[in-house]
């Protein structure tokens, strides 16, 4: 099993997909839930702090929006974890988004410079490309076998 | 009157961490941030419904929400728009719904872009502002002030008052702030004084300024109120524009404020108080380096040429040392007055006439009104009729005086 990062990284499509194929899907969800769940924390609504955008300074410098450095802050840690991944390019609203097209722009730079294996893929617009659209995750997925091999790929 | 409603049009302020700040400030003014409720179809729709095409799916919702606003679909007493600094798409976006809401809807409405560092207090008097044109368009549309009433005004720099009886101002005082109830004091008991009044004569106080809150509860006032709409009713006021339109220019101490007027009432205005470079403090260090009193650069600056000196940045430290480096090469005194002058002037007309619907006339108010170089400066930017009224430097204080008179009868 290997942690396949997805983008966008809400997707409960991309989400489900990977759970079936027995791998563990990072999602921005569960760094939400986190921080929604840790006692002590009050910054509604999603409980991110004006201490977050300065934890995205590691990923880039003040002059970036302080909206993308905070996002950024909760895709760190998945970011870090993840062994593989999963980009789709032009998802409508409803696929899963992050709100912010310079966010996910730095994302898939950021995710690419890992040399982790990546599939990239576009929204499927038919019914034949939807059937091609899983059946080419499910063979990256299937293809990546446990933790180790994806890494080595 | 129940709680007013101000819709939140925004992108990135949950991931900023600063939606908290945004909701304490508008609480702290008895408002409620509420946010339109909008379908999947449309957000995807609202580009082309707008016209304006976009990347970011946050501001493809924002154009959404604006949309509902203004056909209808939310009902709102007012509009915060919001976006992240230094965001460039985002500014076109804020803009853009900015002029659409008020065009459109004839809400009022203020913009921010904030970063991390944006708090609850930053926000306070921009909130206060805006909910008080939403709430109290009655007390706004006094044009006459009538019985006796004072004003204060407790600004970063000076602090101002003034005691008007029947339409006319009877005596100020203007002192340097230090500490906000003894300056306060100060320039009360010298308007008091000038203008002959008693103090227990006096029907209605109103308070205005920094040190606002803490006046209010010293002196009793009746009106506790920002700047931003004290100073429209007081610029219209003094410069007899109360019909129609007209742009407020306020330079001040420690911020500025560019207020866009319609029937004395603020419709778009904006508040810049991050760069002393656009403030009445770095006229003030022109002066002494040049060895004049504040009072006479104005008049220095009229017989000097801005353009005579090489001006390399707007910052209050690098624009200073431009000056003396100028002055190193022999530069003429009345070139550099004249030059410092222009280059407040220009920042705000780029960094906050951008953001308000300039029209004419454009009253310049505060203090620094009375340095003539500076509305000289902004005439020529601007081409535009630009009028300093009498007791300029007393806005605040006048508008207070004027709005609390409201007071007597109630």
């Amino acid at each position: 099993m290997a942690n396949i990062f997805i983008y966008p990284s809400n997707s409960l499509i991309l989400y489900d997909l990977v759970e079936r194929f027995d791998h563990a899907p990072l999602a921005v969800m569960q760094e939400i839930k986190k921080r929604v769940t840790t006692a002590g924390i009050d910054s509604p609504p999603l409980n991110i702090t004006p201490e977050d955008p300065k934890i995205g300074l590691k990923y880039a410098a003040v002059e970036v929006p302080a909206g993308v450095r905070g996002r950024m802050s909760l895709l760190d840690p998945l970011i870090e974890a993840a062994e593989a991944a999963i980009f789709v390019e032009d998802a409508p609203i409803g696929f899963g988004c992050m709100g912010c097209q310079r966010t996910s722009e730095l994302v898939g730079f950021l995710i690419r410079a890992k040399r982790i294996p990546i599939l990239e893929l576009t929204y499927p617009t038919s019914d034949d490309a939807a059937e091609n659209f899983v059946y080419r995750i499910s063979e990256f997925l299937n293809g990546l076998g446990d933790s180790k091999e994806a890494k080595n790929e | 009157m129940s709680e007013i409603e101000v819709a939140q049009i925004s992108c990135g302020s949950e991931y900023t961490g600063i939606q908290g700040e945004v909701e304490s400030a508008a609480e702290q003014v008895g408002a409620k941030i509420i946010f339109p409720d909008i379908d999947l179809e449309e957000v995807e729709a609202a580009e082309a419904k707008f016209g304006l095409r976009v990347t970011s799916p946050d501001l493809k919702l924002m154009l959404a929400r604006a949309i509902s606003v203004v056909e209808g679909h939310t009902t709102a007493d007012a509009v915060f728009i919001g976006t992240c600094f230094r965001c460039a798409e985002g500014a076109l976006v804020r803009n853009e719904i900015r002029r659409y809401i008020h065009d459109k809807s004839g809400l009022p409405v203020i913009s921010y872009s904030y970063t991390e560092r944006t708090t609850a207090d930053t926000l306070l008097t921009r909130m206060e502002a805006l909910t008080t044109i939403a709430k109290r368009r009655s007390l706004l549309a006094r044009e006459k002030q009538t019985g006796i009433t004072a004003g204060i005004d407790s600004g970063s720099t000076t602090t101002k008052a003034v005691i008007m009886k029947d339409n006319e101002i009877l005596g100020f005082g203007w002192v340097s702030s230090t500490d906000v109830l003894k300056s306060a004091e100060e320039a009360y008991s010298t308007a008091l004084k000038e203008s002959g009044i008693e103090r227990d004569a006096v029907q209605a106080t109103g308070v205005t300024g920094y040190g606002r809150f803490i006046l209010g509860k010293a002196f009793n006032a009746d009106l506790v109120q920002e700047e931003i709409t004290v100073n429209s009713k007081g610029a219209v006021y003094l410069a007899d524009r109360q019909k129609g339109a007209a742009t407020v220019i306020d330079v001040g101490g420690m911020d500025n404020k560019a207020i866009s007027v319609q029937d004395g009432i603020p419709g778009i205005f904006t508040m810049g108080g991050i760069c002393a470079g656009a403030s009445g403090r770095f006229l003030e260090m022109t002066a002494k380096r040049l060895g004049v009193d504040i009072t006479e650069l104005g008049k220095l600056a009229l017989s000097g040429t801005a353009s005579n000196i090489s001006m390399n940045s707007y910052c209050i430290v690098f624009g200073i040392q431009s000056l003396v480096n100028s002055l190193s090469k022999g530069a003429r005194h009345e070139d550099v007055a004249a030059a410092a002058c222009y280059s407040v002037a220009e920042q705000v007309f780029e960094q906050q006439l951008q953001e308000v619907e300039v029209r004419a006339p454009v009253i310049m108010v505060g203090g620094t009104a009375l340095i003539e170089g500076l509305p000289q400066a902004m005439r020529e930017l601007l081409q535009a009729e630009v009028i300093v009224p009498p007791y300029a430097q007393l806005i605040g204080a006048v508008g207070s005086a004027l709005l609390s008179s409201g007071f007597i009868e109630e």
